[in-house]
């Protein structure tokens, strides 16, 4: 069976050229990524890359310290790993739960755009600037401690939620909404019935995900001093004590990976 | 009682006029098809109607009271949909919640915002709404999800969260334009059984003249934005319908409507001639 048997094909049929425009594109893209490495090779003193040969010597010496863990004190950076945690599931809660109005209020298909506007550049600024920063500032303003971090945490994500939210808001199908709408409900009946149920499996994912990262900032927190195991973790690598650095980096590790696989699973319940 | 007039209205998408100084009035407890060919602004007809779209000109008044004028919508419009039931094509139920929950959103409109908007429904409201499930015949899926439900199935869901909304005047766009025959005539059969147990108006807009004939005594005829025909579809015979729509009539009969049960023909595609012809369905 042949497509044609009175049509004459021809030996050899070309294949349509490449357009030139996105050829030219890779080049720019490719050429410009090359560029701006080659630009920033000194200020990052990439030459320095050899250093960690030439003295391998003092690496294997100082790798060695990190290879007996001492976990004498264990309970404590338990203890201070679980304070951890806690600070991030804090951060994490209140980020999501003052998030979710900002996320509404900077979606395009929700407000209007001079709420929108205002909103999206407020929400930037909180993402712009560092946990690490706000830790700083909020230490100041609250004591040393860690609600200073679960204020930082805060701050942080609420920017960070608000974003994700809001695009997962943009994404959605508008004809359920309008079907909503034709019910005589009102503009808030819209977003509970209309929007939330098309949103909530992704804003479940993302605050998951955030969650999963808290636990992570939260564990640099306490070198500022705003609590968790940052802070003894600091302490030791300062103090030259690598067997304990070593126990405690074992304990993130566990305790990172942990959460990560049982917000997989709840993850995969939710959905 | 008028249940709706419409005069004058017209609205421009851009350069296309979709709807082109369009007036007529129904009376209330009316079952009136509203056909045309894609394009023609039936749609966009009944989105005015809803008070979803705003005209350009002219004005609509729902029940006396007036809806939108001169591209406005009145200050009442959220309050009007009230008694305005709108069924779409693709249904508008939210996916995600049990079919209970879509019918429930029917009362939103009239109870007290702050207990629609938590969600607490009186158990007489459930009760109201089972009673709406059972009247279309799908109280068993009450608590499945919206997704789960056939098409046939899902529009079924959208009349019962019409009714319980206690609307007087149902909108239906294209209700059965993405069914199978036989949801279609399931559909089309709970739509004028409303009509007349309930006595509500019920303005359905369609691709097939079969059904327009076969459930509603009256029909609009809609062509470029404009009403070409008002009146019994009883008149409404092939011939006519040439006359009214030239090429695009064949459009609008189609051979799964319910009255011709002949053996319809497929559409044959070859490829080639001596390729093996594809049918498509």
């Amino acid at each position: 069976m042949t497509i044609s048997n009175h049509a004459s094909v021809p030996e050899t049929i070309a294949l349509p050229p490449k357009e030139f425009s996105r050829t030219l594109y890779a080049y720019v893209v490719w050429g410009g990524l090359a560029l701006a490495l080659l630009w920033s090779w000194a200020p990052a003193e990439m030459d320095r890359v050899t250093y960690l040969f030439s003295d391998s010597g003092n690496m294997v010496e100082y790798a060695s310290g990190f290879l007996t863990p001492n976990f004498h004190d264990w309970d404590y950076y338990v203890q201070e790993m679980i304070l951890t945690v806690q600070i991030a599931l804090w951060g994490t809660v209140l980020s999501i739960f003052f998030g979710i109005p900002f996320a509404i209020l900077s979606s395009s298909n929700v407000a209007p755009i001079w709420i929108v506007q205002p909103v999206r550049r407020l929400m930037d600024a909180c993402r712009a600037i560092n946990e690490l920063v706000f830790a700083v500032l909020f230490v100041v303003a609250v004591g040393l401690g860690p609600f200073a971090g679960v204020m930082a945490l805060f701050v942080h994500n609420l920017g960070i939620i608000a974003k994700l939210f809001s695009e997962a808001v943009e994404a959605i199908d508008p004809y359920p909404v309008e079907g909503i709408r034709a019910t005589g409900a009102s503009k808030l009946q819209e977003i509970i019935y209309g929007i939330i149920p098309q949103v909530a499996p992704l804003w479940i994912s993302f605050s998951l995900y955030r969650f999963e990262t808290n636990v992570r900032s939260a564990t640099v927190l306490g070198v500022v001093g705003a609590g968790g195991i940052g802070q003894i973790l600091f302490e030791s690598i300062r103090g030259f004590y690598y067997g304990e650095t070593a126990a405690i980096l074992i304990i993130v590790v566990i305790t990172v990976t942990v959460v990560d696989l049982l917000s997989q699973q709840l993850r995969k319940l939710a959905i | 009682m008028v249940a709706v007039s419409i005069d004058g209205l017209t609205k421009t998408f851009g350069r296309k006029r979709a709807l082109n100084g369009v007036s007529l009035e129904i009376p209330a407890g009316e079952m009136v098809a509203l056909i045309g060919a894609s394009g023609s602004g039936k749609s966009t007809l009944i989105r005015h109607i809803a008070g979803l779209e705003r005209g350009d000109a002219g004005c609509i008044a729902i029940h006396g009271r007036e809806i939108q004028s001169a591209g406005r919508l009145s200050g009442e419009a959220r309050d009007m949909r009230r008694s305005i039931g709108v069924i779409f094509q693709q249904f508008n139920l939210v996916d995600r919640l049990p079919v209970i929950t879509n019918v429930l959103v029917g009362f939103l409109g009239q109870i007290n915002r702050l207990r629609g908007t938590l969600g607490f429904f009186s158990r007489n409201e459930k009760h109201i709404a089972m009673r709406a499930l059972h009247r279309v015949g799908i109280c068993e899926q009450a608590r499945q999800r919206a997704s789960t439900l056939s098409g046939g199935q899902q529009q079924r869901a959208a009349i019962a969260r019409a009714l319980v909304q206690g609307a007087r005047l149902m909108l239906a766009d294209e209700p059965i334009a993405s069914l199978d025959p036989a949801s279609a005539r399931r559909v089309m059969e709970i739509l004028a059984g409303i009509n007349k147990e309930d006595g509500m108006t019920v303005v359905v807009s369609l691709h097939q003249v079969e059904y327009a004939r076969r459930y509603c005594p009256r029909t609009i005829a809609m062509k470029d934005g404009a009403v070409v025909y008002d009146g019994p579809s009883v008149a409404l015979d092939t011939a006519f319908l040439k006359e009214l729509y030239g090429e695009a009539s064949d459009e609008l009969i189609l051979p799964d409507a319910p009255v011709s049960d002949q053996p319809r023909e497929r559409p044959v595609v070859a490829i080639g001639s001596g390729a093996p012809a594809l049918a498509t369905a």
